[in-house]
């Protein structure tokens, strides 16, 4: 066994606390160490190619590094002793950089013993190292995108346009999401519509891209490369294969509910398409509601249909696949400001949601794009925005920023003008956010072009008052308490994570951040990827996101899956949990407590012919956490690179 | 049931009429009240302005004497109870304040009984009121005000809804009353800057009248002393103040579940009333 030892100065981050030099040389009198050497930068070319030629000089078989964390250079360092011929997995690294000198830079004395004390223990581990290999995996070149908003759509459609195959599965009748219930896009005032129906068309015609609408994702297991999902078709009672989509069975439904597209503001029927865009252009029938499902009567759908396309017999479709990668596109939910009693716990009529006055304003919408109150339908005159209900208040438990509505709440008061050109908006707001090309310039427009009036201020009460509404607040720039009359008021309700997220994230494996939105896997490096690999983010599943934010992230996103089918194979992680199956008693502890089931349970014959049941790693899955090794209590699983003997020979040498 | 009461100083004085009528349904109802004999002063709404122990500490002496004997407090003025079960939830919830105020007073504090206001203890205790009601209010028009501090924090009351409380309303239809909505239930009157700066009274309380008398209601009900005197005291005031005419009797809310139940009006000491409620009441044929 032949250690060389190799320290490094980083610049001064560690020599100007610890006495590298005295280091070296009281390190190459350790048993076992062949040769110890410092250097300025040992991660830099002259510092590698120093190891390099002490290897070949001194017929090295392993070394030892000790320079900052592992998470910085390990790689660097294994790729040159693979340069040299050696296996990369015969290296240790001693973290004397963010574990020792930038913590102790008060004591160096006492941080150069530190120091040495490290490298010992790595010096001990790195004797009982053992040569690691990877192995090869291969990849299903498919990708799975969950959520048919713009994000969803937009990823698909990268991914397909590249030559994969995508499955891109929507939990409502149609794909278009949320900006399909849009009016006009901020900051450009670009129909909604007008640009995303040129692109679910798109990916609806896309031969790569196979639309599964009304479905859900039920059960996926797998892993990176061969993830196994099933996925609920939800039987629209329709064929699809002979419906015209005339549209002859929703116009003569005699059923009647709250349409979800239009926010309640408008009537569906139990037979029917979200909106006359809709992607696929099919109906589907709401068994909860309808006549024929709920009392056996009616059946007028199945009579008007000129193509005989109504089938109340269908049932739910049930579809097993493997796909390579897959992407969350899932989206938000709004906030339900009922938990406001000082906005009237949603009771009072004319104070509507932001997304309300979306479908309001909305030419295609329930009023035909009047602005009307929903109590007398009488034209609103004057309006108040308040913003950030549901966002910024602890209280409500919603700590963060919503980040879109500053800028669609500034869009409203804007096509309130151009609608009612007499009306007066005032915007109740904390700070305005408006962060964004072009953003600023346009919430400036709003202001002075428009002659919107922004009140700093909470709004405290909102009453009714005969017709009209009160709504109480104080101008925090003025210091006056104000009371003023309006028509209409609407809340910019927060952005929330779906309200499901919780058994969704559940039934991924995956974990949420603290306001359950899908947490990333680093929020700066990276922001569309999960700490499951194969796993993506795009859009608001993630945080509130704009539009050309989502869009942005879809194509990163599939970007990522990109470039996992772009290779051959995949190599699987060689430092994962093994199992001594000689010892091993079949508890499956560890089965229960892996974060990443990566644990299975597997039958073995012992030498006398008897069958047992023993843990199996599955080495795709296994990320090497080491929380089964803690749990086994026959310890007889060993973590590769870091096993139980490394651990206490390192403790040995303290 | 028993209970221990509190009556706080504003029963024992400026409103004797609502402790008559909290003493006649509690009477009739066989909710035996009990007087605590050592109560101290709650603190109301100046113990908390100088220092936050004093007004842990003003509380913690009622609480610490209820201790004695296992009954839960019942309180009727709301800033009474509002200080009462602040404190106990606050000690309750912080066991280093608990150390220091039982310091502050030299006693130990088990926090184990309940702080109730009288109109929970109505609520809870009786069950069917159709079967002991003799004379539903019927057609009487209330507009229920609960005042700033009976519902919140939203653990006062347990309404659940501190912004638009439905206690007392509940109590009134049960009663067989009409109770109205409207927007003001739960704000502020003025509280006691009726002393110290009238405007404000007579601003706040105007708004409030204002309200009640827009959304139709025939008089208004009340569970806290202070709203009391303020609506009722000041009334002609605010009046002149508004220059508008209200006319708006003013009820403790035992004073109507009294009549419903029957007990003579002239046990109640309704002449204390500043604005006469007798004729709205025999228009009603209450009494």
């Amino acid at each position: 066994m032949r250690i060389g030892v190799f320290i490094c100065h980083c610049g001064t981050n560690i020599s100007g606390v610890v006495d590298v030099v005295k280091l070296a040389e009281s390190i190459s009198h350790y048993p076992g160490v062949v040769i110890s050497k410092e250097n300025k930068y040992m991660c830099s070319d002259p510092g590698q190619n120093l190891i390099k030629s002490a290897v070949k000089e001194y017929n090295l078989d392993r070394i030892v590094v000790a320079s900052c964390t592992p998470k910085l250079h390990e790689n660097t360092f294994r790729a040159c002793l693979e340069d040299l011929g050696l296996n990369p997995y015969m290296l240790e690294i001693a973290n004397i950089r963010e574990q020792c000198s930038w913590v102790h830079s008060d004591n160096p004395e006492l941080a150069t013993k530190k120091a040495e004390d490290l490298i010992k223990m790595a010096i001990a581990r790195v004797r009982f190292a053992k040569e690691l290999t990877c192995s090869k995996v291969t990849i299903e070149r498919r990708a799975l995108v969950i959520g048919g908003g713009v994000a969803g759509i937009q990823s698909a459609l990268d991914i397909a346009n590249a030559g994969y195959h995508v499955t891109l599965v929507e939990r409502t009748p149609s794909i278009g999401g949320r900006m399909a219930q849009l009016d006009k896009t901020f900051p450009t005032l670009d129909c909604s519509a007008c640009i995303l129906t040129p692109k679910m068309v798109e990916a609806n015609r896309h031969h790569l891209i196979k639309i599964l609408t009304y479905s859900e994702v039920e059960e996926v297991s797998g892993f990176v490369g061969s993830f196994e999902v099933t996925i609920r078709m939800k039987s629209r009672s329709v064929e699809m294969k002979k419906c015209t989509g005339c549209g002859m069975c929703q116009s003569k439904c005699p059923v009647k509910v709250d349409s979800e597209f239009d926010e309640g503001l408008s009537k569906r029927r139990a037979i029917y398409m979200p909106f006359p865009q809709a992607v696929p252009n099919i109906p589907v029938i709401d068994r909860a509601n309808c006549r024929y499902f709920l009392e056996k009567k009616c059946g007028v759908c199945k009579k008007v249909c000129p193509s005989d396309a109504i089938d109340y017999d269908q049932e739910d479709t049930i579809l097993k696949e493997k796909f390579g990668s897959i992407t969350i596109a899932t989206g938000f939910d709004l906030f339900d400001h009922s938990a406001y009693g000082e906005y009237g716990y949603g009771k009072l009529k004319n104070v509507i949601t932001s997304i309300q006055y979306e479908r309001l304003v909305n030419s295609s919408g329930p009023t035909g794009g009047h602005i009307i109150r929903p109590s007398d339908g009488k034209e609103a005159k004057k309006v108040a925005f308040i913003s950030c209900v549901g966002s910024r208040d602890n209280k409500m438990g919603k700590p963060y920023c919503s980040k879109v509505c500053c800028m669609y709440t500034a869009k409203h008061a804007l096509l309130l003008k151009e609608h009612v050109p007499d009306a007066e908006a005032y915007i109740f707001y904390i700070d305005i956010r408006a962060a964004g090309k072009n953003y600023e310039e346009f919430v400036y427009r709003v202001q002075e072009n428009y002659r919107v009036k922004y009140i700093r201020g909470r709004v405290s009460k909102i009453f009714e008052e005969g017709d009209n509404l009160i709504v109480r607040g104080f101008d925090t720039l003025s210091g006056e308490s104000i009371e003023m009359e309006f028509d209409l008021v609407v809340l910019a309700v927060g952005v929330i994570p779906r309200k499901d997220s919780d058994s969704f994230a559940r039934m991924l494996n995956i974990s949420l951040d603290a306001n359950h939105f899908v947490g990333e896997l680093h929020p700066k490096l990276a922001p569309v990827e999960k700490n499951t690999p194969g796993i993506f983010l795009s859009g608001s599943c993630q945080y509130p996101r704009d539009i050309p934010e989502s869009v942005a992230m879809a194509g990163a996103a599939a970007v990522k899956s990109l470039s996992l089918f772009a290779k051959e194979f995949l190599t699987s992680e060689p430092m994962i949990s093994e199992v001594n199956t000689s010892i091993c008693t079949g508890c499956l502890n560890c089965k229960n407590i892996c974060p990443y089931r990566a644990i299975n349970e597997e039958e073995i014959k012992d030498l006398d012919g008897k069958i047992r049941i023993v843990a199996k790693v599955n080495e795709t899955i296994c990320r090497g956490c080491g929380t089964c090794v803690a749990s086994c209590p026959s310890q007889c699983i060993n973590l590769k690179g870091v096993s139980n003997e490394q651990i206490l020979a390192a403790i040995e040498a303290l | 049931m028993e209970y221990s009461y509190y009556p706080g100083c504003s029963l024992k004085s400026s409103s004797k009429d609502y402790a008559e009528s909290v003493k006649q349904v509690s009477d009739k109802l066989g909710i035996t009240l009990i007087e605590l004999s050592n109560w101290a002063c709650c603190g109301a709404s100046v113990s908390h302005i100088p220092e936050e122990s004093l007004s842990l500490a003003l509380p913690a002496l009622t609480i610490a004497e209820a201790d004695k004997y296992s009954r839960d407090i019942v309180a009727s003025c709301a800033a009474c109870f509002n200080r009462l079960k602040s404190t106990h939830l606050l000690l309750g919830k912080y066991p280093e304040k608990k150390i220091e105020t039982e310091k502050l007073i030299g006693k130990n504090l088990s926090v184990k009984i309940n702080v109730k206001h009288f109109l929970e203890v109505l609520f809870e205790e009786v069950k069917d009121w159709d079967s002991i009601i003799i004379k539903k209010l019927k057609g009487l028009k209330v507009a229920c005000y609960y005042g700033c501090l009976l519902t919140r924090p939203n653990d006062m009351i347990k309404d659940g809804k501190s912004e638009d409380p439905r206690m007392m309303d509940n109590l009134m239809e049960k009663l067989g009353a009409a109770s109205i909505d409207w927007p003001f239930k739960t704000e502020c009157c003025g509280t006691s800057f009726g002393l110290s700066k009238p405007e404000v009274v007579l601003k706040l309380s105007g708004r409030i009248l204002r309200s009640a008398k827009k959304s139709g209601a025939e008089c208004i009900v009340v569970a806290c002393p202070l709203c009391h005197s303020n609506l009722d005291l000041r009334q002609s005031q605010i009046e002149k103040y508004n220059n508008l005419k209200f006319d708006l009797p003013v009820f403790y809310f035992p004073e109507l579940a009294a009549l419903a139940l029957g007990i003579d009006y002239r046990n109640l000491l309704l002449d204390k009333h500043i604005v006469d409620p007798m004729p709205l009441l025999r228009r009603k044929d209450l009494i």
